[in-house]
């Protein structure tokens, strides 16, 4: 049977399955879905940022050409949203609006044509209320509150933790660097705009097929928000057109089609408009940090002292965890003895902020990486020495618990140095020419669960027919990563196939077992895992039958090359379809089942529960950049990346990851923001996006991407699947401070926050031509009321993972929230409020 | 005034299709004809997802009203296979990996068979500026001209630098 030796599939250059389909434009999108008789839905949507409802009249649009219904927020009386603490959305605004784009009714009817006609008949009174329009404002003006919830005033979450005598260990550091940052929104700008269709299938039962990373938690929002009962209710995520992040949310448009389809029993569409993705965002949290970090003479960290502000817009999405984020994972890439972090996040009236391909990390990172630059050549010492002589060790807890397993990271660093001549060339690239490194670490899936329960986060079924067919069922969703090839390169290793043999359906609420959807890196490493527990039982389901006709042992049997032969004799054997064949006779009809859950955390504080994965990958970047001395125009040249990813399943969509990954991280870098304007008072005085289209949202064309050379540190992890970590979303997190160290070698002064525009550089040039500080960025960080930290000792203390000063927390594990009331069926679903 | 009807070459085939005359080409392809391989974006222009070729040029569809296309050849990704047979650049894209979400595969197809029409032995930089419109968000471009240099070899022209 395989090892890591003899792999087949594993490693091997292939075609992805679901490729042939894309290239002959027949994969199916949301809104390629086309049902008898549908409808089309359009929102109405606010025009203001803050304000009462006062009154929606429906009359005149009702009376329209092709309208069939009109809803609003009478029709949605619970609430939902992604996290179980942050309830506080419904489908269509009830009573107040928190942000331009805001949904106050939606139109139903026959084209979509007459849907948007109707919808500019829909007449909304609106009795505005102040706004507030960005975090300072939010911790000046308590009222008006945005939500009802929260931790006081507009402050969303505030969260203190300190581990170890940080104090004490600054005080007693030989220098003290101290610097604030500042990184900027941005948005996910996936090229498929969110599409959805509602219906109500002939046997009666809901259909929502969808644009979403996230079929388990739809389906939840659904039969929370709609009080059906869940077995009731299918979700299918369609092939993304593109994710990352972007659609990990349950959205309004998605709980709005459904309840249509159910009042007109006909099915509703929606797609929205690109203006309309631009609002529903979910995107990068603007992050303003102030970061303090000790070091002896000689560079050695002895102490880090982080305090984040994100700007979080109109709604929680998972902005409690993207405000752990800010702060989890600068342990894990350089032993930091001791550190505290402090975080808060506050409501604006602006698009709400999400998760986006590296999930709140990455703004921390930036601020980080380029400090340790400053620090370097403070002190005099090659930046990629200073990092090399304290990279935090494999197989080790950090400072707040974290535990790491393998780590490539000094071997990363190596490569790009060794491969970009940084040794050389570093500093005498001549003006205007200059190279930048930074690291970074990412998560290969969360240790915990989104809502609180004691199941597998990913669940495989194989079914084995007679004709020697397997397929593989995973509710994991495809957004363009390749879970799919993933979910068949497993069994295929498995079973001795080629990954075309197998026919994977995935995504699909009613017909796969849960996978909690495609975010935080995930997917590879827990479906994977499953999907070999599930093969591997399959296996030896059908060993046992072979074993018994050819009169050998089972465990001398191998399953290579469509055939399950005798290892020493391998003409003695039989067909990959004879072998199921025989496996059906003995055992009845064939199918196993495989399920993932990540081992338990020792970070038993108050917030430990963000920032625990099974492995984390780990990836080092050298960029080099020209800036024009007389526009300070930036370019970048070249891109040397080296990442951790355990084990290459595919190395073309491995290397595809990467260099999108590095695509996306130059266009946070170098000019991506989701930017916000206040309107002129006689227009309403509205904060709304600066440039909602994607001709002024500027992203990187063919002309801006550099070449890149990309390396992989192959150390298996004994927690991934075939040792495999992830590779979606770590590559991105270096390059921003890459590029910024990459400018300062170039010209010589810094540029403290994203993006790193050529108006900034030349800023910071101005300043120091005036006899000022060489940079351009936040001046400073306001005084924020925190609450006490969590005090806990780290492992090195003698700490047992949880603080001194908390109460035992009571185990939630069995609050599913996903259970019926008594009384079912028909009854009530019981909300998840934990 | 009546809806609009033309006469044009979809694919090969000939069409006669009725619409409502504000209908864009993209949403006559879509909706009327259900060639929902051409994708929307941005309806704006901005991105390419909708690139389609008329009469062998690059065209972005939902700029161009489809009475405008009367008597026109369109190309779109369903029309680039012959027969069973994949286009060399279908074939190179999944070679090279230059698919990953697939929403832009279309627009960037049809827009490299133009190029490569027009100039067989096209180099990395012809690429790059052919393809400037092509907004792809997942790839990083690279593998994406890889695949177009690969389709080049393929189709006979010499390897290109």
């Amino acid at each position: 049977m395989s090892t890591p030796d003899n792999l087949r599939v594993i490693g091997k250059a292939r075609r992805r399955i679901d490729g042939r389909a894309m290239v002959l434009g027949q994969t199916q999108f949301a809104d390629d879905l086309s049902f008898p008789r549908m409808l089309h839905c359009r929102l109405v949507r606010s025009t203001v940022p803050h304000a009462t409802i006062r009154a929606i009249h429906t009359g005149r649009a009702l009376a329209a050409k092709g309208v069939k219904a009109i809803l609003t927020g009478d029709h949605f009386p619970i609430p939902y949203g992604i996290l179980p603490v942050s309830q506080d959305e419904h489908p269509l605004c009830r009573g107040r609006v928190r942000m331009v784009g805001d949904p106050v009714a939606a139109v139903i009817a026959t084209t979509e044509e007459e849907a948007i006609e109707g919808a500019l008949l829909v007449e909304v009174e609106l009795e505005p209320l102040r706004t507030i329009s960005d975090p300072l404002d939010a911790l000046d003006h308590p009222e008006p509150r945005i939500h009802d919830y929260g931790d006081v005033g507009n402050v969303h979450k505030k969260v203190a933790m300190e581990f170890g005598e940080i104090d004490a260990a600054l005080a007693g550091a030989d220098r003290v660097f101290e610097d604030v940052f500042f990184y900027a929104g941005n948005t996910h700008l996936a090229l498929e705009q969110h599409a959805t269709v509602g219906l109500v299938e002939p046997d009666g039962k809901l259909c929502v097929w969808s644009s979403t990373q996230t079929p388990h938690y739809v389906h939840r929002a659904l039969a929370k928000a709609l009080e059906i009962p869940p077995h009731l209710i299918r979700v299918v995520a369609c092939h993304n057109g593109g994710g990352f992040g972007g659609k990990s949310d349950p959205f309004n448009h998605e709980i709005v089609v459904a309840k249509a389809a159910m009042l007109t029993g006909r099915p509703v569409k929606i797609c929205l408009t690109r203006e309309e993705v631009f609002y529903c965002h979910r995107g990068r949290h603007p992050v303003l940090m102030r970061m303090k970090t000790g070091v002896k003479k000689d560079g050695t960290i002895v102490g880090m002292d982080l305090e984040t502000l994100l700007d979080g817009g109109a709604y929680g999405s998972y902005g409690v965890a993207s405000t752990f984020y800010t702060g989890a994972l600068q342990t894990v890439t350089y032993a930091i003895p001791k550190y505290r972090f402090r975080g808060c996040r506050v409501f604006t009236n602006k698009p709400p902020c999400g998760p986006k391909r590296g999930h709140g990390t990455p703004q921390p990172r930036f601020g980080q990486e380029v400090q340790l630059d400053k620090i370097a050549v403070s002190l005099g010492i090659d930046p990629a020495d200073l990092r090399l002589k304290q990279l935090a060790p494999a197989n080790s807890f950090t400072a707040n618990w974290m535990r790491i397993g393998t780590s490539g990271l000094r071997a990363c660093i190596e490569s790009v140095v060794e491969r970009s001549g940084w040794r050389e060339r570093r500093g005498r690239l001549g003006p205007g020419h200059g190279m930048g490194l930074a690291v970074s670490t990412y998560l290969s899936g969360a240790g915990l669960p989104i809502y609180w329960n004691d199941l597998p986060h990913s669940g495989v079924q194989l079914q084995f027919d007679r004709s020697g067919g397997v397929t593989a069922f995973c509710g994991a969703a495809e957004i363009g990563q390749g879970s799919d090839d993933v979910l068949a390169a497993m069994v295929a290793e498995v079973l001795g196939l080629t990954t075309h043999d197998i026919r994977v359906v995935t995504g699909d609420t009613s017909m796969t077992p849960v996978d909690l959807g495609s975010y935080s890196s995930r997917v590879t490493l827990m479906m994977g895992n499953a999907a070999i527990q599930a093969a591997e039982r399959g296996r030896d389901l059908i060993a046992s039958a072979v074993a018994r006709k050819l009169d050998l042992p089972a465990d001398r049997l191998v399953f290579a090359g469509g055939r399950v032969f005798d290892a020493q004799d391998p003409d003695k054997g039989v067909s990959f379809q004879d072998a199921v064949i025989l496996g059906e006779a003995l055992h009845g009809t064939l199918g196993t089942t495989g399920s993932y859950k990540p081992p338990p955390s020792p970070a038993r504080y108050k917030g430990g529960g963000v920032g625990p994965s099974p492995a984390y990958s780990f990836t080092a970047a050298v960029v080099e950049v020209d800036v024009d001395p007389r526009t300070c125009w930036l370019e970048v040249t070249k891109v040397w990346i080296a990442h951790d990813i355990g084990r290459v399943l595919n190395p073309i969509l491995a290397r595809g990851q990467v260099e999108g990954s590095v695509y996306m991280g130059l266009g946070e870098a170098l000019m991506e923001e989701q930017a916000m304007r206040r309107l002129p008072a006689n227009l309403s005085g509205a904060l709304v996006h600066k440039m909602p289209s994607m001709l002024e949202y500027k992203s990187p064309t063919t002309l801006e991407m550099p070449p890149v050379d990309t390396v992989f540190i192959e150390d298996p992890d004994p927690n991934g699947p075939y040792g495999a970590k992830e590779v979606g979303q770590g590559p991105l997190l270096p390059m921003p401070p890459a590029v910024a160290n990459a400018v300062f070698d170039a010209v010589g002064v810094r540029v403290d926050e994203t993006p790193i525009t050529p108006e900034k550089i030349a800023k910071a040039i101005w300043e120091r031509d005036h006899g000022r500080d060489p940079r351009c960025g936040p001046a400073s960080f306001p005084s924020i009321d925190w609450p006490e930290a969590s005090k806990v000792r780290t492992p090195a203390e003698g700490g047992d993972g949880t603080a001194s000063n908390e109460k035992p927390r009571k185990s939630k594990l069995l609050a599913s929230g996903f259970r019926l009331a008594p009384g079912s069926p028909g009854a009530k679903v019981e909300g998840v409020q934990s | 005034m009546p809806d609009p009807r033309i006469r044009l070459t979809v694919n090969g085939d000939p069409v006669e299709v009725t619409f409502g005359g504000h209908k864009t080409l993209l949403e006559v392809l879509r909706e009327d004809l259900r060639l929902t391989g051409t994708k929307h974006g941005c309806e704006l222009g901005e991105c390419g997802a909708c690139a389609v070729l008329v009469d062998g040029k690059p065209a972005l569809s939902c700029l161009i009203l489809a009475q405008e296309v009367d008597g026109a050849a369109v190309t779109t990704v369903e029309g680039l296979a012959s027969d069973a047979r994949l286009h060399p650049l279908q074939d190179a894209f999944l070679e090279c990996g230059a698919s990953q979400c697939g929403y832009c595969t279309p627009g960037f197809l049809v827009t490299a068979r133009a190029l490569l029409d027009r100039k067989p032995k096209a180099c990395r930089g012809e690429i790059s500026e052919a393809l400037a419109g092509n907004i792809c968000r997942c790839t990083g471009y690279i593998q994406i001209f890889e695949a177009v240099e690969r389709a080049a070899e393929k189709m006979g022209g010499e390897p290109p630098r």
